[in-house]
């Protein structure tokens, strides 16, 4: 594993909801080498979404530190944070979230609108991933022609499709059977063995954290005991 | 362009409800090209242009009668050519729904003033020898079945005869036809023998309705209408000269302030369309929060996200806009090809106000659910919240 790819430094994270103030994360501190796969686990409301929406670029703390890929993003304005992301990021979602009126290969093609690529070079660039993800016979279907698997599997393809330096994952496989489950979690594992992709994975799953190189514990938004390396 | 399919397939996610409100916009557009090129007709301003015929009347109204001794003024004004006169007979022939216009006039100067008009020289002799003689145009002919011979009855709502008895019966003597098919449309008309009318009618004797007067020189018609007008002047008779399209306007003139109607049918028709569009796209956008949160998680920045939004209404108003405006096209352009039915003008105009409303209309619906959709919160979204 190379230098550091995530840092969270004494990271608050508070919520307003009406006029009540809610803490998640409290100081929390944290680092991830480029090239690992870490599960965050912990009960609801401990906080670990709320971390991954953070090291995703997708919130920001209260208060404290977060680098990511070498940049501090805590800071960003939203258009930077925007660039930042799709320059850095792919995400992977518990409910895939693709575009349901976009077949698989335009869904992938999503994040390369934002370059300059040709529309040529767009399509090409979505079949491969489509490939690597094992779906490149189904490139022309809509998401409700997919299974749920295959519907992760295309949502997977559209997360590294960009090449970014850092998957983020929130319950990537809340929504499968268990075979299903480990064939995602095997492809995530792939990803990160042979493409050096860092990987930060919510999951409730202890089964699937199995797949991570580590797991971090969080609870009532702090970290709990040492990562413990799998 | 590298995001119309994007937009495109999200306008059609609901395809039965983008497909009602394009329908909706459609009709809208069409209501909207066809009444504001009647508004640009009506308040046109008048013109002369290419006016070889002028059409004399009373400048009070075209319903007060003119004396028929004015016609030998009218003939000592300069570069008239020929003058003819008459009377508005307003008849029913059978029921009220058999409606075509009928006109008194004098068959001789008649054909001097419309020689676009041809019939066999022995049916006009008749026409100007036969009291009770009429022509009708071949259209007219053709849709009750009358020849030359018949004897039609036409109910006057307007004449009675001397002994009160409103039916008057005419002998067809002619059916005549146009020399070119412009003309050809027009012959949907009867015309009567103005001396046996006036001679029995209870009323209004020796008076005429309007005058035509052809001109020698069209280039110079607008200066014989000024010279007409100025030659009867503070008389009891004042004149209103006008071109033809411009007397034919005067017809629907008499509806009302049409420009009022017409802005006030397009205010509702408008408003409505509005709330429906408007609805729409909020609905659409509502559904695709947690769509839109995604593109904005994958680095779509939010100004980009309010364009796509934007786009996909101004997509839906184009589409249903461009669609009404082509069908008001096509009707416009068969409209212009009936008979006695003055030209609608679809012209530039008409289309430059059109794309205007398109683009107005895009904004005010596609703006607040575009500026809603920039501003989400990526965390609230995709949560749902």
């Amino acid at each position: 594993m190379s230098e550091t790819m995530v840092t969270v430094r004494d990271v608050h994270k508070a919520y307003t909801r009406g006029k009540q103030s809610i803490d998640v994360l409290h100081g929390l501190d944290l680092s991830i080498p480029g090239g690992d796969f870490v599960a965050l686990m912990g009960p609801s409301g401990s906080g670990k979404t709320t971390l991954l929406n953070l090291i995703g670029g997708l919130d920001q703390p209260t208060s404290g530190e977060v680098w990511v890929a070498g940049q501090r993003i805590d800071r960003m304005s939203s258009g930077e944070l925007a660039r930042w992301r799709a320059a850095n990021v792919g995400f992977v979602f518990q409910f895939y979230n693709l575009m349901p009126v976009l077949t698989a290969q335009r869904n992938v093609e999503l994040p390369l609108l934002l370059t300059g690529l040709s529309a040529a070079e767009r399509a090409q660039r979505a079949a491969i991933a489509l490939k690597l993800v094992g779906l490149a016979d189904r490139a022309h279907h809509k998401p409700k022609e997919l299974s749920g698997g295959q519907e992760q599997r295309v949502a997977i393809a559209r997360a590294i499709v960009s090449d970014p330096k850092i998957l983020v994952c929130d319950e990537p496989t809340g929504d499968l059977d268990r075979k299903t489950a480990d064939e995602i979690l095997t492809l995530l594992q792939q990803l990160n063995r042979d493409f050096g992709k860092t990987i930060v994975m919510v999951t409730h799953d202890p089964k699937a954290a199995e797949y991570a190189r580590r797991t971090v514990h969080l609870d009532k938004g702090a970290l709990v005991g040492e990562p413990a390396a799998h | 362009m590298k995001y119309f399919q994007l937009v495109w397939a999200s306008l059609f996610r609901k395809k039965t409800r983008t497909l009602l409100t394009v329908l909706s916009l459609a009709m809208a557009f069409l209501l909207f090209g066809l009444l504001q090129a009647v508004n640009v007709l009506f308040s046109a301003p008048p013109t002369f242009a290419g006016a070889d015929r002028l059409i004399v009347q009373s400048r009070v109204s075209f319903t007060e009668a003119l004396p028929l001794a004015m016609r030998q003024q009218l003939r000592t004004v300069p570069g008239i050519e020929a003058i003819t006169w008459r009377q508005w007979f307003g008849g029913i022939y059978q029921e009220p729904r058999n409606f075509f216009p009928q006109f008194a006039t004098d068959p001789a100067t008649f054909r001097e003033v419309y020689p676009e008009y041809v019939m066999p020289e022995e049916q006009w002799r008749a026409f100007e020898t036969t009291r009770t003689g009429a022509i009708v145009g071949r259209r007219l002919a053709e849709r009750f079945g009358w020849q030359v011979g018949d004897k039609v009855p036409i109910q006057s709502t307007i004449w009675p005869q001397r002994d009160g008895n409103k039916t008057w019966t005419f002998d067809i003597v002619g059916i005549y036809d146009g020399r070119d098919e412009e003309t050809r449309q027009r012959t949907g008309v009867m015309w009567i023998n103005f001396d046996y009318f006036d001679e029995a009618r209870q009323f209004a004797r020796g008076l005429a309705g309007i005058y035509d007067v052809r001109v020698a020189d069209a280039g110079q018609a607008n200066a014989i209408a000024q010279a007409i007008d100025s030659l009867f002047a503070n008389s009891p008779n004042e004149t209103k000269t006008q071109s033809e399209r411009d007397f034919q306007l005067g017809f629907f003139k008499q509806i009302g302030d049409i420009g009022l109607i017409v802005t006030l049918i397009l205010i509702a028709v408008f408003f409505t369309i509005l709330i429906l569009t408007g609805n729409t796209m909020a609905q659409a956008v509502r559904e695709r929060i947690p769509e839109l949160a995604v593109l904005k998680t994958l680095g779509f920045p939010n100004g980009l996200v309010t364009a796509l939004v934007l786009a996909e209404a101004l997509l839906l108003c184009a589409i249903g806009g461009l669609a009404g405006m082509g069908l008001a096209q096509l009707i416009a352009t068969g409209l212009a090809r009936l008979p006695d039915f003055p030209p609608v003008p679809l012209n530039l105009a008409v289309w430059t106000q059109a794309l205007v409303a398109i683009v107005a209309l895009a904004l005010a619906v596609g703006l607040p659910p575009a500026l809603r959709a920039g501003r989400l919160r990526i965390v609230d979204a995709l949560a749902g919240r």
